[in-house]
């Protein structure tokens, strides 16, 4: 279950890009191999994230792990609703389950990113 | 346990009632608090549990039958050494010359405990081929932190500005927190395929920012680290020190001791090695033995012995060069007074038997798992005190992984071994029988492995929603943290039964 | 089993052991039957002197504990159990842990407790890295009526984390002396260019004395600092909890909960806080759930705040912890019931009352005017010589104030004296009777040049 419209990083996050807005979060395959996600830790709005620099946590009941920003450029939005439910991560890795907003920097960085068949590789190798 | 088996227990709070009580001290006068003032008052009682003295016992014993204990049997736990805990220890704790000591009475009236700490001091010294032990540290990560500010001591008062502490992948938890909470950076150094040091690996991260090396020997995979004295050398070339984490001390003792082998310091967890009970958790105690490089630094107050044979603590700021202190007091003396009864019962011969005896009680469960041929066993050779075998093949053929085998051994009287640890082997059991377990036990706990693994074949489901018969199913661990309920309040219980 | 594994000697199996690094013979004493070892130990027991009427606390205090305490706690069930690891076989730890965290939370008024710490400085200090984490600053305050323990081990740890602890003076004279000095504190918390984590205050202070904690908890969040307070938990029963002054972290040694002194522990390090600093805190937490059939069960959990998850990143590298100490004051708390904890809060108050008088009836009297629960100073000129004058009369006359702190010049030759409900009147009347005997031979010119 690999969106084709998205792009992602080789540590398991994804970005969907609207004009300069990216939305993040991880995907089906990160969310299956931490398990039941209990707790993410994510940057206030208005900070600023650099590409492939860690920009929070996510932690499961027996793993922690970084989270690393696909793109530069400063945080627009969190998702709240990830407090109170951090297990949409495991449910609705591509939609509810989403992390952060960003006003990208270098749009550039985009293309830069695996697409839905590098991706797929990637975890078939895993 | 009741004759039907053990219960679930409502909480102590749910036992209470309303002025139900044993009179246990004398009632104060009226007046005893009048002279405080109002604003240092409490204003509403601690809403405590009120029970009598049979309502607490009955609850507390039976809680207790719902626990596996060394006491009730078999406790393969690797890297925690679960041997048995003489009950003599127990009685020696509980003599009142030592139970009733104030920590801060003068070394005048304490001149028993003072000799028993400083002659524990010298067995640890012999046994580590160290110069000096303070036995100060509370558990064995307190014992890492005292050892590593040590070493951090050292280099600065040479001028040194070192930050870098080198740790194998399969070390504990606790060396990189450690390494952390000393203001030091971790590196990790993945281990060779062997599951041995990687000593060129170690080469290359070694210079001048080096100021330590953490190594585990034998290592959590339970093997000797045969390249230790190479990597000892170069971490001596570039000026760095050696910490050796003493968890697997059981292992080693009359065979292989640290000090004369070249580390600079290490640990000792006496609630592993020296048989001090765990307590479910703790207490434990962490002594730390260091070399001459590093004995001016030890934390202080060390146990002095004076020229006429009485012993004294060091007063403040005797010792200026002392890291300072890392606890209140003397130390966890209770624990160490049990620790020195089961060195003196052991003595120099019989310590050396309990490292041979540990060791081939894991040889043989190990080689009666390898010739099952149903688990694999990624470190054939000779292993020390513990050995890992893991369900890789098992996992992929049946889908029942190692926690689901874990589970269902507690089904069948045991404890589980110390499962996904370390991080780097697949599907990890890391299995500990320790010297105190008989061959029939050694023999019924392979067997029942070897069950489980067949049964992973031919009833997996039977597997994977084990335990059945433990007090309680497996449990909703993902619900526990996402919406933590960490202490009784009077309507936090009412979402779940109260067992009757 | 040696055959079986078709080996001739046990040396085989260490055979992986270079040459070089194998080890000489253990050069020790040679094992010791079980009657002779409890000869010895008996032995080194009865050297020890435990049968003093002892006035001294200093952070250890002796309470009547229930037979009942200890005949639990010899149950092999809990003992002799490790870590809970395996959730469905150690019910009754968990149980018993979250039952503690309970109960300490109500004791304290806070909302969230861990499982144990080492002992109360232990504790202390880790409370302390909590402010710097919480905050991002880097600078504790803390102040000099906190145990000297205490703040050496603050040292140790801020030394080695690279962290600042300054230490706020206590007030050296007037009807303030002995607690913390406010102004000062003020003055310190105003300074912006100095951003403070976290004040550290105690209640009672190591001197006995109540602290203004509710000032100092104002003061501390108008700084943006946290607020610890380190407390003695027998005492709670009677005093205002840190939860109704607004502190944010509660700290201390639960040793008085009934646990013997053993010459320093293993004590009982108690870590309570809010819930807005859940995941900041150190060490095991456990929780309530149920089991997939929806029966109750408890569990550790949020662990990904630990070192066996998070290595390098953790919140503390504690692993073992105190856990049968936890229980230890469970036992004692519901032996004693929450009206037994205040009888036993209010005797020791009665009696070092009782105490206090007696001492100022021979012209003993206390350094400070502030109030206090059961223990406080009195100046005794040569001090250190009517202590070692005491001792040979049976009589453990508390703490020699300067053994401890000899950097504190406003408490030179006094003695910090306690009393609880283990103490009895007739003890209190013959201590004074002998230290005014003490004081007296010591005063005259031959004792002196002695």
């Amino acid at each position: 279950m690999v969106p084709a419209d998205l792009r992602y990083t080789k540590d398991h996050e994804w970005v969907r890009l609207d004009g300069d807005t990216a939305t993040i979060g991880v995907t089906d395959f990160a969310a299956r191999q931490l398990g039941d996600v209990v707790f993410v830790d994510l940057p206030a709005v208005g900070k600023s994230v650099e590409q492939f620099a860690t920009f929070g946590v996510v932690e499961s009941v027996k793993a922690v792990s970084d989270l690393y920003a696909p793109l530069t450029g400063e945080v627009l939005e969190v998702n709240e609703e990830l407090r109170s439910n951090p297990e949409l991560v495991n449910g609705e890795p591509f939609d509810g389950g989403w992390m952060i907003k960003v006003k990208v920097a270098d749009a550039g960085q985009f293309e830069g990113l695996l697409d839905a068949a590098g991706y797929e590789q990637l975890t078939a190798e895993a | 346990m009741s004759a039907s088996g053990p219960r679930l227990q409502p909480t102590i709070f749910e036992l209470s009632k309303p002025g139900r009580h044993s009179d246990k001290v004398p009632h104060p006068p009226k007046d005893a608090l009048n002279r405080l003032p109002a604003e240092h008052r409490r204003e509403h009682a601690a809403a405590l549990p009120e029970v009598n003295e049979p309502d607490a016992v009955r609850h507390y014993v039976n809680l207790s039958q719902l626990n596996h204990a060394v006491d009730t049997g078999f406790y393969p736990l690797g890297s925690c050494t679960m041997k048995w805990n003489p009950k003599v220890n127990e009685w020696a704790a509980r003599l009142p010359g030592f139970a009733q000591l104030h920590p801060m009475a003068p070394d005048a009236v304490a001149q028993g405990t003072l000799q028993l700490l400083w002659e524990l001091e010298q067995i640890l010294i012999e046994i580590s081929g160290m110069q000096a032990v303070t036995l100060q540290p509370a558990a064995g990560a307190h014992g890492e932190l005292t050892g590593i500010l040590m070493i951090r001591e050292y280099h600065r008062s040479r001028g040194e500005d070192r930050t870098d502490v080198l740790v194998p992948d399969s070390a504990h938890g606790t060396n990189p927190a450690t390494a952390t909470m000393a203001g030091l950076k971790t590196i990790t150094i993945k281990a060779a395929t062997d599951g041995g040091l990687d000593v060129e690996g170690f080469r290359a991260a070694l210079g001048p920012k080096t100021a330590a090396v953490m190594i585990t020997n034998p290592s959590t995979l339970g093997l000797f680290e045969s390249r230790i004295g190479e990597l000892l050398e170069a971490v001596h070339e570039v000026g760095a020190l050696a910490y050796m984490d003493g968890a697997n001390l059981n292992a080693i003792l009359g065979r292989f001791k640290p000090g004369e082998a070249g580390f600079d310091v290490m640990h000792i967890n006496t609630h592993k090695t020296f048989s001090t009970p765990h307590g479910g958790g703790g207490p434990g105690a962490g002594p730390v033995a260091v070399n001459a490089k590093l004995e001016p630094f030890l934390p202080s107050p060390r146990v002095l012995r004076e020229p006429d044979a009485t012993f004294r603590l060091e007063r403040v700021g005797e010792r200026p060069a002392s890291i300072g202190r890392i606890r209140s007091f003397v130390g966890s003396t209770g624990v160490l007074v049990r620790a020195y009864a089961y060195l003196r019962t052991h003595g120099g011969s019989g310590l050396a038997e309990i490292t041979d005896d540990a060791v081939l009680a894991a040889n043989y469960l190990k080689d009666r798992l390898a010739d099952s041929g149903l688990f694999d066993i990624p470190f054939p050779g000779v292993c020390k005190h513990e050995f890992i075998a893991s369900a890789s093949t098992i996992k992929k053929t049946t889908g029942v992984r190692t926690l689901d085998i874990a589970k269902r051994l507690l089904d069948h009287g045991f404890h589980a071994p110390t499962v996904y640890f370390p991080l780097t082997v697949d599907e990890a059991m890391l299995i500990e029988p320790t010297e105190t377990e008989s061959i029939e036990t050694l023999d019924a706990f392979a067997d029942a492995l070897v069950e489980i693994a067949r049964e992973a074949t031919s009833d997996p489901e039977t597997v994977k929603t084990a335990p059945h018969s433990a007090p309680v199913k497996r449990l909703d661990e993902a619900g526990a943290a996402r919406n933590p309920n960490l202490r009784w309040r009077a309507e936090a219980g009412e979402w779940t039964p109260c067992p009757d | 089993m040696l055959e079986s594994l078709g080996m001739a000697s046990v040396d085989e199996l260490f055979a992986d052991i270079p040459p070089a690094l194998r080890s000489s013979p253990l050069k020790l004493d040679p094992p010791e039957p079980e009657q002779v070892l409890m000869g010895r130990l008996a032995g080194l027991a009865a050297r020890n002197r435990v049968d003093l009427a002892s006035f001294l606390g200093a952070g250890a205090y002796r309470h009547f504990s229930p037979p009942l305490v200890d005949q639990i706690l010899l149950r092999g069930e809990w003992y002799t159990a490790y870590t809970p690891y395996q959730p469905e076989v150690s019910q009754g730890t968990l149980q018993s842990i979250y039952e503690y965290e309970s109960l300490i939370a109500e004791l304290t008024g806070m909302d969230v407790v861990s499982a144990s710490h080492y002992d109360g400085a232990a504790a202390t200090a880790e409370a302390a890295l909590m402010t710097c984490r919480a905050t991002g600053r880097d600078r504790v305050l803390v102040s000099r009526s906190v145990h000297p323990h205490y703040r050496a081990v603050l040292e140790t740890y801020f030394d080695g984390a690279g962290l600042d602890l300054e230490q706020i003076p206590i007030v050296a004279d007037g009807p303030e002396a002995g607690l913390t000095d406010l102004a000062e504190l003020e003055r310190r918390l105003a300074d912006a260019s100095q951003p403070v984590a976290g004040l550290v205050m105690p209640q009672p202070s190591f001197y006995g004395l109540l602290e203004p904690m509710a000032e100092g908890g104002r003061l501390a969040h108008a700084g943006g600092a946290l607020f610890v307070a380190v407390v003695e938990p027998v005492s709670l029963a009677v005093l205002a909890p840190p939860g109704a002054y607004g502190a944010d972290i509660a700290a201390g040694e639960g040793q008085s909960l009934g646990i013997p002194p053993q010459y320093g522990g293993p004590y009982l390090g108690i870590v309570a806080c809010t819930d807005a600093l859940v995941r900041q805190i150190p060490g095991r937490l456990v929780g309530m759930t149920t089991d997939v059939e929806g029966r109750r069960a408890y569990v550790m959990t949020l662990q990904a705040r630990e070192q066996h998850i998070r290595r390098e990143k953790a919140a503390s590298n504690i692993c073992t912890n105190q856990t049968l100490l936890a229980l230890a004051a469970s036992l004692w708390l519901a032996a004693m019931g929450p009206h037994g904890l205040r009888d036993v809060a209010a005797l020791g108050a009665a009696r070092a009352k009782e105490l206090e008088d007696a001492l100022a009836a021979i012209g003993v009297t206390r350094v400070h005017s502030g109030a206090y629960l059961n223990e406080f100073a009195v100046r005794v000129p040569n001090a250190a010589a009517v202590h070692r004058e005491l001792l040979g009369r049976g009589v453990l006359a508390g703490l020699v104030v300067a053994d401890a702190v000899p950097d504190e010049p406003s408490l030179a030759d006094t003695l910090l004296l306690c009393a609880t409900e283990v103490n009895t009147s007739e003890e209190v009347v013959a201590f004074a009777r002998e230290i005014a005997g003490v004081i007296a031979t010591l005063a005259t010119p031959e004792a002196t040049a002695a």
